[in-house]
């Protein structure tokens, strides 16, 4: 269960999203898309066209070969210290082929699109029949989607419970803007929602279906509307994964001359421990991603040398504060600047 | 015999204690009740099978059981009609009623001992509390669960209770506070796995402060407490003092 805390006008989130969505048609996956705001068909119809091998590799080697030619062999003089480390690649190079990459500015093609086998769920054109499901005080929408889902999961056959059929395959879900008030939730407009357990319990229920069959599921919720902090701990708790994206637009940081070459952070607040003790915890928690014209990357955060005579010591010091911020991660946070400051 | 433990995590995970008293209580031959509600039967499967026991051949024998949380809510809300003599364990979902009872019952019932038992103590092990409180049970209706299982289970059965609870230094869940604040206070051991408040490193996960509260029993007494470092392997934990890491001696 990937849960993504949207950016403020959700532009980068919609992105991921629709990635998800792809990666499934091309795989071969079923989807299931279900939204409040906008018709899944909409959705479906914007999905961004899938990058040939060839392709990829050219794309990210005419950058790479404009920089590499430069310095590839220079030895460092002054810092040879640093001569011995490998050299850090920011983006993943076409070796690391796991996935598939997207060309933002096409859109599929149609007949990629129809070869999938998709189920929508658009609230306000369900039916408004009394759920056969038992709502346990649950918000009548969230209890709608969740018994469209159920019933998918029965009736195709992804929980296992259809012995004849030998192709077992995968559902991919994507919920979009949960939490909205356009599903008739008022947690992200009120301090004090009518009805704190709705979200959670959907979620719980939502965990329980994901476990029991072949499918992966990424919600987007407007996080940043929600002001009860309470529930989002709750939530953190029930997901396996859960990634926010902060956009630099309209803040402070757009013209912030050391984010200049990107378009927002992401923070990566938890990840999954299946099956293991441990998890999977990479070496780098500083994240950032831009949006090129035809590509969207995420990379790790690279702080261009402070070259300027005239950086003011206020920006420094906020600089040095959220970096501080970045490098936490796996739910350590470091706790203000008192630890690390001498 | 009779003791109650409290699992806590702060800013991390602490379900690998989760599973160590799991394999520990089942390797020491004792009759364990795991109230599961937050991962399925096949996850804790797989990593007891690691540490070296196996849960399914546990179920088999009668030593363990197991109440998969997430599976037992899908019943009851797609399922069809319950038969009456049968409630489901987690009954309050459904709003009939708000308390835990039903889910009591069914602590008390798997771990009363019944004829040609031959388990040492009947432990119970929940993972995790906090899950409730998100459910929607109410936390006095928590605290009377564990309450009336510390009775039955410590008390009469001269078992041991093990929970798992989530906790936030600056957590603005007050719910969540007042339980894991009361339960504190009422416990023989706590074990408090915190993330390292310097921030995220490789080598230490975290650190874990063992509180044994000998002044619960005793008027006199001080609480011991230590703390050491912990780093998570695949299938063991390694123990360390503080400062004293592999990675960096």
């Amino acid at each position: 269960l990937v849960f993504t805390e949207e950016d403020k006008y959700g532009l980068y989130s919609n992105l991921l999203f629709k990635y998800f969505l792809a990666e499934g048609i091309v795989c071969g996956h079923d989807l299931f898309v279900a939204s409040a705001k906008e018709h899944p068909d909409n959705i479906l119809k914007e999905l961004p066209a899938p990058l040939l091998d060839g392709t990829y590799g050219k794309e990210l080697g005419d950058e790479a070969a404009a920089v590499k030619s430069e310095d590839f062999q220079d030895s460092m003089k002054i810092a040879w210290r640093y001569q011995n480390l490998p050299k850090m690649e920011a983006s993943p190079t076409t070796y690391t082929k796991f996935g598939h990459y997207y060309d933002v500015s096409k859109k599929m093609s149609p007949e990629l699109c129809q070869s999938a086998k998709w189920h929508s769920f658009y609230l306000h054109e369900e039916l408004s029949f009394e759920p056969k499901m038992k709502t346990c005080n649950m918000n009548s929408g969230y209890a709608r989607l969740l018994q469209s889902i159920q019933r998918i999961i029965s009736q195709e056959g992804f929980d296992g419970s259809d012995p004849q059929k030998k192709q077992r395959n995968v559902l991919r879900i994507g919920i979009q803007s949960l939490g909205s008030i356009l599903w008739g939730d008022d947690v992200c407009c009120n301090d004090t929602p009518e009805d704190t357990h709705s979200l959670t319990k959907f979620l719980y229920v939502l965990r329980g279906l994901l476990r029991k069959s072949l499918s992966a599921c990424i919600i987007t919720v407007p996080a940043h509307l929600i002001q009860n902090k309470a529930i989002m701990e709750r939530v953190t708790n029930l997901s396996d994964m859960v990634v926010g994206l902060e956009s630099f637009i309209g803040s402070e940081r757009e013209t912030n001359p050391l984010y200049k070459d990107y378009h927002g952070l992401v923070h990566v607040h938890q990840i999954p421990r299946l099956n293991s003790l441990i998890c999977d915890v990479s070496d780098t928690k500083d994240l950032a991603f831009r949006l090129k014209r035809k590509l969207f990357t995420i990379e790790r955060l690279h702080l261009p040398p402070d070259l300027s005579d005239t950086v003011s010591r206020a920006s420094k010091q906020d600089l040095a504060g959220s970096a501080k911020l970045l490098s936490s991660g796996c739910g350590a946070m470091a706790i203000g600047k008192k630890h690390l400051d001498f | 015999q009779g003791k109650f433990t409290l699992l806590r995590d702060t800013r991390t995970d602490g379900s690998f204690l989760v599973h160590h008293f799991l394999s520990f209580y089942l390797r020491a031959g004792c009759k364990v009740c795991f109230v599961a509600l937050l991962q399925s039967f096949s996850h804790y499967n797989i990593v007891a099978q690691k540490l070296g026991v196996s849960l399914a051949a546990a179920k088999e024998r009668g030593q363990l059981v197991f109440l998969e949380g997430l599976k037992s809510c899908l019943d009851l809300l797609f399922g069809e009609e319950e038969q009456p003599g049968q409630p489901s364990p987690l009954q309050f979902l459904s709003g009939s009623t708000s308390d835990l009872r039903a889910l009591f019952d069914f602590v008390r019932v798997s771990l009363t001992p019944a004829d040609g038992d031959s388990w040492k103590g009947p432990v119970l092990l929940v993972d995790d509390l906090s899950v409730l409180l998100s459910l929607g049970a109410a936390p006095v209706a928590v605290l009377d669960f564990i309450h009336y299982c510390r009775v039955s289970v410590c008390c009469q059965l001269k078992g041991n209770v093990v929970v798992l609870v989530h906790s936030n230094e600056d957590s603005e869940d007050e719910e969540n506070e007042l339980v894991v604040n009361s339960l504190c206070h009422h416990s023989d051991l706590i074990l408090w796995a915190e993330g390292l408040a310097t921030g995220f490193c490789k080598d230490v996960h975290g650190q874990i402060k063992i509180i044994k509260r000998l002044s619960l029993r005793q008027a006199a007494e001080q609480d011991l407490v230590q703390i050491y470092q912990y780093k998570i392997q695949d299938r063991n934990v390694t123990f360390f003092a503080r400062g004293l890491s592999a990675a960096v001696l």
